[in-house]
């Protein structure tokens, strides 16, 4: 044990870090992709059914195809990586947007909209701030996938704890493949624990009551 | 004030929702719109704010073409209510009131004054002003959407169905209590409702629509008197017509005008032997100056013979009276839901005058059923 991290200790440290900063820059694309997306959608709701199942479709092509379509496009490296996750995080983000948003009480919304406030107020004061717990869950879902997916950016030369994986794969080495394997999770876990936080600081005051009531 | 002129409202090729509407409405007037489902009436209204977009025509707020003004802006200084209520789930009752404000951006001290000031008109305690929506009934809820429609002070408020979720009693005591506001505040109300008894109570006007156009547009009372043809008479119903007459009749031409009284101040001695005088089993107390105090009853006389003297110090203080202007319809829903066997007429500096009875009441129906040259068979029915 003390012997393994005595060789890998340091490569550990930084290949956890690469893998955190990968799936940390997809999510965050993700996000700004996504939840913009998923308001624009809620305001079409016919076009926004057809196209989340779109979305849901390309969602179910095996991620390591996904990677591998990536190189002659994109070539090797971290970007491609993170582009492949990216498309990754959208549906749980976007679906749960607009989901989210969609069912916002349709009588505050009208109340708003009456009581004059424009469309820029009607989300940033309405629908997000009401929405928001679910968009939350669609986020943390979102990031522990990814952070399970970036394994698979070592595959492309993206770095991270796959390549733990991939060499313990291919030396038969098991403790590699370990050393790769629990920091992922133990990152997964720390990532799903911190958005929880997160989502408590931003669900609006009246709605956690409300929650706690029903 | 506003003024609807040739309006008409088309969804794509269908047949017009609204069609043809000219209607004047005065400051300071309570207009109830009403129809069955689909009528146009709600369009009608929400064509006022923008909510809905006018096809052909005008309307006039203050002389003013809604089409000429921003949505937004116009949308701020007139009143919204709405069925659902919708108050913002994740604000305070304070920020909820002064959304309006908020959008205008009053300062914070402005806003804190005015959430302050609106709740003391609906009598609610100030520690409600840090509470979240769903910690109220849904009466306090509707009273806070009122008072959130009334926040920048509008000449005109939108109304559509607002208390059309709320249980009968709740709704009946807010329908009071906004009327009452209404006329303080001298509002111009436009107001939707599938309710008749509700337009009736409420209106100065009652637009009747059918198929987005108005079939008659008039006052209460000349609608129950005068229906304009079958629609209006059939929508109104059998029961009220025949209730007609009772229905505008106030509470001061059909009291009994002496009711038996004791002073405070009276010995209960003096009040057994009044009792047995007039043969009653119970008085209503009053001061000297024949303001109604309370009442005592042969039984709290009994139970407290032996320890106290004076009438003041056994009479039941909680009791329900009714002004001699309003209508014997209210009154007689009043007595006949709530189980009370009389209850006391007060002028507006609370002196009696009068009493409504069950007795006073049978005679009228007496006096509606065979004083109004009714159709035998149609007594006959009643019967049955």
């Amino acid at each position: 044990m003390m012997e393994f991290f005595a060789e890998h200790g340091h490569e550990l440290i930084l290949k956890t870090w690469e893998h955190f900063y990968i799936s940390l820059a997809a999510l965050i694309l993700g996000v700004l992709v996504a939840v913009p997306l998923g308001i624009a959608l809620s305001r079409t709701p016919k076009f926004a059914d057809k196209f989340i199942s779109f979305i849901g479709i390309l969602q179910t092509i095996p991620s390591l195809a996904i990677l591998a379509f990536f190189i002659p496009i994109m070539g090797v490296g971290k970007l491609p990586a993170i582009l492949a996750l990216f498309f990754y995080s959208l549906l749980p983000i976007l679906r749960n947007t607009y989901i989210g948003v969609r069912d916002v009480d349709k009588g505050v919304i009208e109340a708003g909209k009456g009581m004059g406030m424009s469309n820029r107020q009607s989300i940033l004061k309405m629908e997000l701030p009401l929405a928001m717990p679910v968009i939350m869950a669609g986020i943390r879902l979102s990031t522990v996938y990814l952070i399970g997916w970036a394994t698979l950016a070592a595959f492309i030369g993206g770095g991270g704890l796959g390549d733990f994986i991939f060499d313990g794969l291919n030396l038969f080495q098991p403790a590699l493949i370990v050393a790769g394997t629990i920091p992922a999770t133990i990152l997964a876990l720390i990532a799903d624990r911190s958005l929880a936080f997160l989502e408590n600081r931003l669900t609006p005051e009246g709605l956690k009551d409300s929650y706690e009531a029903a | 004030m506003l003024e609807f002129k040739n309006v008409t409202k088309k969804y794509d090729g269908g047949k017009p929702a609204v069609n043809n509407l000219n209607l004047k409405i005065e400051k300071g007037e309570f207009v109830c719109f009403i129809g069955p489902s689909g009528c146009g009436k709600t369009t009608t209204m929400k064509m006022v704010n923008r909510l809905i977009n006018i096809t052909e025509g005008a309307i006039l707020v203050d002389g003013k073409n809604i089409k000429d003004q921003d949505p937004v802006e116009l949308r701020r200084s007139i009143g919204y209510v709405i069925q659902q209520i919708g108050l913002m789930p994740h604000m305070t009752i304070k920020e909820n009131i002064v959304l309006v404000g908020t959008l205008l951006k009053w300062s914070k001290e402005e806003k804190d004054e005015r959430a302050k000031e609106l709740l003391q008109l609906v009598g609610l305690p100030e520690e409600y002003l840090d509470k979240y929506p769903h910690e109220l009934s849904g009466g306090q809820q509707q009273r806070i959407g009122v008072l959130r429609a009334l926040a920048a002070n509008p000449p005109l408020i939108l109304m559509d169905e607002p208390f059309g979720a709320l249980d009968p009693i709740t709704r009946d005591s807010l329908q009071e209590e906004f009327k009452k506001l209404q006329k303080e505040l001298n509002k111009t109300i436009v107001f939707v409702t599938h309710d008749m008894d509700e337009a009736l109570k409420l209106g100065d006007r009652i637009v009747i629509m059918k198929e987005g156009e108005v079939v008659q547009a008039d006052t209460p009372d000349e609608i129950l008197k005068n229906p304009a043809n079958e629609f209006v008479e059939e929508f109104l119903g059998k029961d009220r017509l025949i209730q007609g007459r009772p229905d505008v009749t106030t509470v001061g031409q059909i009291m009994e005008s002496s009711p038996v009284t004791v002073q405070s101040g009276t010995t209960l001695k003096s009040a057994i032997s009044t009792m047995r005088d007039k043969h009653v089993d119970s008085l209503l107390v009053v001061d000297i100056d024949n303001v109604l105090k309370g009442f005592i009853d042969i039984e709290a006389i009994n139970l407290n013979y032996k320890k106290v003297i004076e009438v003041q110090e056994v009479m039941e203080k909680d009791l329900i009276s009714v002004s001699k202007d309003s209508l014997l319809r209210d009154t007689v829903y009043k007595i006949l839901r709530r189980g009370i066997k009389y209850v006391p007429v007060i002028d507006e500096e609370k002196k009696l005058v009068g009493i409504v009875t069950r007795a006073t009441l049978a005679n009228l129906v007496y006096d509606t059923i065979w004083g109004d040259g009714m159709e035998l068979a149609e007594v006959a029915n009643l019967a049955e």
